[in-house]
């Protein structure tokens, strides 16, 4: 069958189920389910049996406690990024024990994370889930079709819906927690290994069967101040070290010196100026990328000339939003992730910089998420149609790279989205007749932004009516597309398998595209 | 036109090819390309011809191209297939 936007999606996929066809990015907002769980509760100390606490000598003590078992579903979260021990280790210790066909939920992967290829080869790893995943090891894997069940794609609002409605079950959530006591009250601030707010993983401590804490921290009860608290946790484990350092930061997020990046952001801040939406209590969000940050720089400057005060920032926070935070720019941060010490230091440290979780980032079914509330959202884009429908999964060869992140979350929630990115990457055009896989449905993308030309969405007849005697390159997305073309030529098509290797879900748990196999 | 020797022109910047000719035995252009993968399924058969017919249009009837693409555009690779064969005359 084809869902609305044309894309051509079986009813049924083996290993994921039958299908719910996407149908409009506001089309499911109405009511929402939230599933019940039964979960063990702890009596008080004194009324223990002797050696019976929550903190255990060892992962492999905790898996055996939780009876993790064949099929079930495991969790984590990537707020340790490229730094990350504790998937690796505790999928070790499950590989150990013989413990076969486990669905990995990690909210994201990277490339420290190329252990789990081996478990998916043995087979101790036969599904995973993801709402962000580097190029890398894992996703070259997935693009093999090395996993038996296709990989669910998810964005970071997305999950915890999924979470939440019961669509994933987690039985058993593994926590890296930089500081924990030895109740399981934890924070993601304090520590060796402080990688700031553990946002993606808020829903897991509410909703998984157990869940267990792992540490290299382990702090005096009670650890302050808790960002997740001991009513959640089962088990507590401490370990050496649960992060590289070196990875758990991005080292200093900068805005780009590229003159075409620079370019590009000074386009876009005029974009945004130019439909007005430069004003007191505005609200901005940008990925953590050089371009975006260059964005933010430059709307900085305007927001100084102009003298408003924005009311948020939000979203992955790098060292440059808390200096506008600092500086008055802004009246609070939302943060699910940092990005940089920086952040790490300020979340831990500033009441202004407010963590939240995933599902009030971006979650579509519930009373509202923040994304409702953003003015201005700063994306990239590794494809983009005529349509305006964007790719960030895959590369133009089927290769997958990536998952939406936040990115169909704030696309739909914010009043203007805009696309940066150079119109050619090296040979490639990112302007395409039909995106590889579709993330982000083109009506909730208002603007398309590169160097050779801005498009403007023309769903969008109020920006273009305030455009109208602008002097920005403004032009049909068609001529855009026609001038990246006469540049890089026509690629000719890449041939694709049947074989389904992911299914990408759009943020309400609809299928909006699948990710077959390239041949 | 015939090539006495090895002749090199371009880069393995991104953006770019380093291209090199070298004369051959046997008749025809020889052509070895190589680069990301991404790149040469959608445009390999296209930087083919490309090579080809620059070298023909050059003169060049014998001859071993090999080629490192890092996403040049067309004019690029023309220029450095003209360069890399005026070296290698």
């Amino acid at each position: 069958m084809k869902n609305v936007i044309g894309r051509d999606i079986p009813e049924y996929i083996e290993g994921y189920g039958e299908v719910r066809p996407f149908k409009g990015a506001y089309a499911s907002i109405d009511s929402r389910t939230r599933t019940t769980i039964t979960r063990r509760s702890v009596k008080p100390g004194n009324k223990l049996e002797p050696g019976e606490t929550k903190l255990l000598a060892s992962i492999e003590e905790a898996v055996k406690k939780t009876g993790l078992k064949d099929g079930m579903t495991v969790s984590f979260h990537h707020h340790l990024r490229n730094g990350d021990y504790v998937t690796n280790m505790v999928m070790k210790v499950i590989a150990d024990l013989g413990i076969k066909d486990i669905h990995v939920a990690a909210t994201g992967i990277f490339a420290c994370h190329e252990p789990l290829v081996e478990y998916i080869k043995s087979g101790v790893i036969t599904g995973m889930s993801v709402n962000y995943i580097s190029p890398g090891p894992v996703a070259k894997a997935i693009t093999k079709g090395l996993l038996p069940k296709p990989a669910v794609f998810r964005s970071h609002g997305g999950r915890p819906r999924a979470v939440e409605a019961g669509d994933l079950h987690v039985d058993v959530a593994f926590i890296a927690a930089p500081c924990c006591d030895n109740y399981g009250n934890i924070n993601g601030t304090q520590g060796k290994s402080a990688c700031g707010v553990l946002s993606y993983i808020y829903p897991d401590a509410q909703y998984a069967d157990q869940v267990v804490a792992v540490t290299d921290n382990l702090v005096p009860y009670p650890a302050c101040p808790i960002e997740i608290t001991q009513d959640f946790v089962d088990y507590v484990v401490q370990v050496d070290s649960i992060g590289d350092p070196n990875g758990i930061v991005s080292g200093t997020t900068r805005v780009t010196s590229d003159p075409i990046g620079l370019k590009i952001a000074a386009a876009a801040a005029e974009l945004i100026d130019a439909t007005g939406y430069i004003r007191e209590g505005m609200s901005f969000q940008t990925g953590a990328g050089g371009t975006s940050l260059a964005v933010a720089a430059e709307v900085k400057k305007r927001m100084q000339a102009k003298g408003v005060v924005g009311s948020f920032g939000a979203g992955g926070i790098t060292a440059y939003f808390v200096e506008m935070l600092n500086e008055g720019l802004f009246r609070a941060l939302f943060d699910v992730q940092d990005f940089d010490l920086v952040s790490v230091a300020s979340a831990g440290s500033n009441p202004k910089h407010m963590a939240m979780s995933g599902s009030l980032y971006g979650n579509p079914h519930n009373c509202g998420p923040v994304v409702n509330n953003l003015d201005i959202m700063i994306l990239g884009a590794t494809e983009i149609d005529t349509d305006f429908n964007v790719n960030v999964v895959t590369g133009s060869d089927g290769t997958i790279m990536g998952a939406s992140g936040g990115h169909n979350d704030t696309a739909a929630g914010s009043k203007i989205s805009i696309v940066v990115t150079n119109l050619l990457k090296g040979r490639l055009c990112v302007l395409r007749d039909q995106v590889t896989t579709v993330t982000s449905p083109g009506e909730t993308i208002d603007a398309l932004v590169t160097d050779r030309g801005i498009a403007i969405n023309p769903r969008r007849t109020d920006l273009l009516e305030k455009l109208k005697d602008s002097n920005l390159p403004i032009m049909d997305i068609h001529e855009l597309k026609a001038i990246g073309e006469k540049l890089a030529g026509k690629p000719d098509p890449v041939e694709y398998t049947d074989r389904i290797v992911g299914v990408v879900e759009y943020r309400d748990g609809t299928v909006i595209d699948v990710v077959r196999q390239p041949r | 036109m015939k090539l006495t020797k090895t002749g090199e022109a371009g880069a393995a910047d991104s953006g770019d090819i380093l291209v090199s000719v070298a004369p051959a035995e046997e008749p025809g252009i020889q052509i070895e390309l190589s680069g990301k993968s991404v790149i040469l399924k959608q445009f390999g058969r296209q930087i083919r011809e490309l090579l080809q017919k620059t070298a023909a249009e050059c003169g060049v009837e014998n001859a071993r191209i090999t080629a490192k693409d890092n996403g040049a555009l067309d004019f690029t690779i023309k220029a450095r297939v003209r360069a890399a064969i005026q070296r290698a005359v």
